[in-house]
């Protein structure tokens, strides 16, 4: 039997427990050399000192550098221990945290310059479902709605979006989808997950949403079967319509080769005006102007899980968060000066 | 009068231990245990050993005539080599159950009846929910031991509607893993490089052996609990924290070619087609019925059970002090890159 393994007990700067294995004094290699060189007077301070007349390093201009190189260390010291921890859904924090959303948020800030309103409707704690409209080809709506809501919610929310199938079967694909938090679209998981407090995602479009032509741009797909409004009852959660404004024109897909998707399983082929003409670097989104907008919630815990029984109330519900996506939608497109804006 | 346990597959690491526990147990009279296989140590006093296979007329006899009350199947193999090949494992699995089953309904005394089956009836693929609770309709897994385990299942059921009286507890074990346990996963662990389907990193959980013997001992002799319960320890691990907690290097292997591995692999591994995709998609159970119904949580999570196993089995070939070493020598190195920069 091996004792359980001991963490470090020191905290990082962002005040979090560290992850990394402990030694025998209960620091981190890592740790103990900082601490070391904050109570004894530091060694390179010496040696900067005593070196003849050079001046000491920068400390402004590489400390970053110098902390953030610290930080990838000890991300990748654990990853090659296996030191971190994920969610029965194989949500992974510690790797959205460091790799994905860092990947991400050049994107969201200055590519796309997202705006967010209206983070007050979603709830700071427990569960909601946000439903929103899906749109570019390329899943980045979602991804850019669920990076809103982890950098600047107050409460640092995480968003767990369910997604298709098709996600799961894909290499690569299928581990970072659940990695970074996301599940099948079956209402079992969706279920699982708002029964445990979580704030889950939908886009109820699909890939009709996704994949549809340029020229129907904001006009929102039907619904699916609104199963989603199903398990927001049955749970008692609010739902939080979110309207996203600017991913439609991230791909603006003029053609769709149908034959080609069928060969190749994928539920659509696009053709944009730089894809596939200009091969890879076709696939680089058009820097569109976005805005996200979360309205306010609709609550469905007064209706009580009997009214699933009742598909007059599930579709009236389907449709109040349908159109109040769709009015929001519209409204937006108007407050936007262009769509490079 | 004491309880009169049987007990099938006994000569095999779970069986054993199970044998062991019980034969210490004042409350158990006596102990068959049934297995065509020598037991690696001879069994304790209290054991009656039954030699023979689950086919046999003579375990016929002795399940009708010993006064045996309790009856706990664990003969269920996953392992096509070691019982014989595929079509032999099949024969062994599904149509033993089937005998045992048939001489259990005519058995005057029987009052519990527990199965050892497998998270394995889940199957497990892309389009899977999450997190399985028992009742969820799945489908059929359609060969090697899941399927087995179903049929097996199946048999052990419709015994369970012809013996009202018999109270049935089927316990779907997830992989067990431990100091002595040896199935087709640990071997796979011990491997020296781990071959892994490229781009897919599935969950898993695992079940201590400590754990697998205490939930069966509780099973048998603890109070009877009717139905169907996932065992697994607590939390989820990924098979690539796994290889990295094993301290082996992962050999990720293209989807087209992974057929190919497998049948090389498979030799030491004794790995079913079923295995590689448990391997590329995992699978979760939720255990929420068998704490609350059974009371019965396991003491080591997923990864406690995972690190010993680790510590006791497995040579790592990457350990924590060259990480950290490695860790410290690459900050060093900075400091003093920057220290010269800023000369």
């Amino acid at each position: 039997m091996t004792p359980a393994q001991k963490r470090c007990r020191a905290r990082t700067r962002k005040g979090e427990r560290c992850r990394n294995p402990a030694g025998p004094d209960g620091l981190c290699a890592l740790h103990r050399r900082q601490l070391q060189a904050e109570e004894e007077p530091s060694p390179t301070a010496e040696g900067g000192a005593s070196a003849v007349h050079t001046p000491e390093p920068d400390p402004d201009l590489l400390a970053p550098f110098l902390k953030w190189a610290e930080e990838a260390l000890e991300f990748l010291g654990r990853r090659l221990l296996g030191e971190y921890e994920v969610d029965e859904f194989g949500h992974d924090p510690d790797l959205v945290e460091h790799v994905l959303a860092p990947l991400l948020r050049p994107l969201y800030r200055h590519w796309w310059r997202v705006e967010t309103r209206g983070l007050e409707h979603v709830p700071a704690s427990g569960p909601a479902l946000v439903v929103g409209n899906h749109a570019g080809t390329l899943p980045f709506d979602a991804l850019m709605v669920a990076l809103a809501l982890l950098d600047e919610h107050p409460a640092h929310r995480s968003l767990r979006m369910l997604a298709a199938d098709l996600a799961f079967g894909l290499p690569v694909v299928a581990p970072l989808a659940r990695k970074s938090g996301n599940t099948l679209a079956c209402a079992e998981d969706a279920t699982r997950l708002l029964e445990s407090g979580a704030l889950v995602g939908v886009w109820p479009e699909g890939y009709k949403g996704l994949g549809k032509p340029y020229r129907e741009r904001y006009q929102l797909q039907r619904f699916g079967r609104g199963g989603f409004v199903e398990v927001a009852v049955r749970t008692g959660s609010p739902i939080v319509p979110v309207a996203v404004v600017g991913s439609e024109e991230i791909y603006p897909m003029v053609a769709n080769l149908r034959r080609l998707a069928r060969l190749l399983g994928f539920p659509y082929f696009p053709v944009t005006p730089t894809f596939p003409a200009l091969g890879p670097l076709g696939a680089i989104p058009l820097p569109s102007k976005w805005l996200i907008e979360f309205c306010p919630p609709i609550e469905t815990a007064h209706l009580g899980p009997d009214a699933v029984l009742d598909p007059m109330v599930l579709f009236d519900l389907t449709d109040q968060v349908r159109d109040t996506i769709q009015q929001t939608v519209h409204r937006n497109l108007l407050l936007r000066r262009g769509v490079f804006g | 009068m004491g309880r009169r346990v049987l007990v099938t597959g006994a000569a095999r690491s779970t069986g054993r231990r199970l044998v062991a526990a019980l034969a210490e147990e004042p409350e158990v009279e006596q102990v068959v245990a049934v297995d065509e296989l020598e037991p690696e140590e001879p069994f304790p006093a209290k054991v009656e050993h039954l030699a023979v296979d689950l086919r046999s007329p003579a375990l016929v006899r002795t399940v009708q005539s010993a006064g045996i009350d309790t009856c706990v199947h664990l003969g269920v193999t996953a392992e096509p080599r070691a019982a014989g090949g595929r079509a032999s494992m099949k024969e062994r699995n599904v149509l033993g159950t089937m005998q045992l089953m048939a001489a259990a309904y005519h058995s005057p005394d029987l009052r519990r009846l527990v199965l050892k089956s497998t998270t394995a009836v889940y199957g497990a693929a892309a389009g899977d929910p999450a997190v399985w609770t028992e009742s969820m309709s799945h489908e059929t897994p359609r060969h090697g031991f899941g399927k087995d385990a179903i049929e097996v299942e199946d048999y052990v059921r419709s015994f369970d509607r012809r013996r009202p009286d018999v109270a049935v507890t089927v316990l779907r074990l997830a992989n067990q893993v431990g100091p002595m346990v040896d199935n087709p996963l640990t071997r796979y662990f011990e491997l020296p490089v781990c071959p892994t389907v490229l781009g897919f990193d599935p969950r898993l959980q695992f079940l201590h052996e400590e754990d697998t013997a205490e939930v069966l001992l509780r099973a048998t002799l603890g109070p009877a609990e009717r139905g169907t319960f996932n065992i697994a320890g607590d939390g989820v691990m990924l098979l690539s924290q796994a290889i990295r907690i094993a301290g082996k290097p992962p050999l990720p292997i293209p989807e087209p070619l992974v057929g190919r591995v497998a049948e090389l692999v498979g030799r030491t591994v004794d790995f079913s087609p079923e295995q590689v995709r448990f391997l590329q998609y995992g699978r979760v159970a939720d255990t929420s019925a068998a704490a609350e119904q059974l009371g019965f949580i396991p003491k080591w999570t997923s990864l406690r059970a995972f690190e010993d196993f680790a510590a006791t089995r497995l040579r790592k070939l990457v350990t924590q002090e060259q990480v950290l070493r490695l860790q410290h020598e690459a900050l060093d190195l900075l400091r003093r890159a920057v220290s010269w920069v800023g000369r």
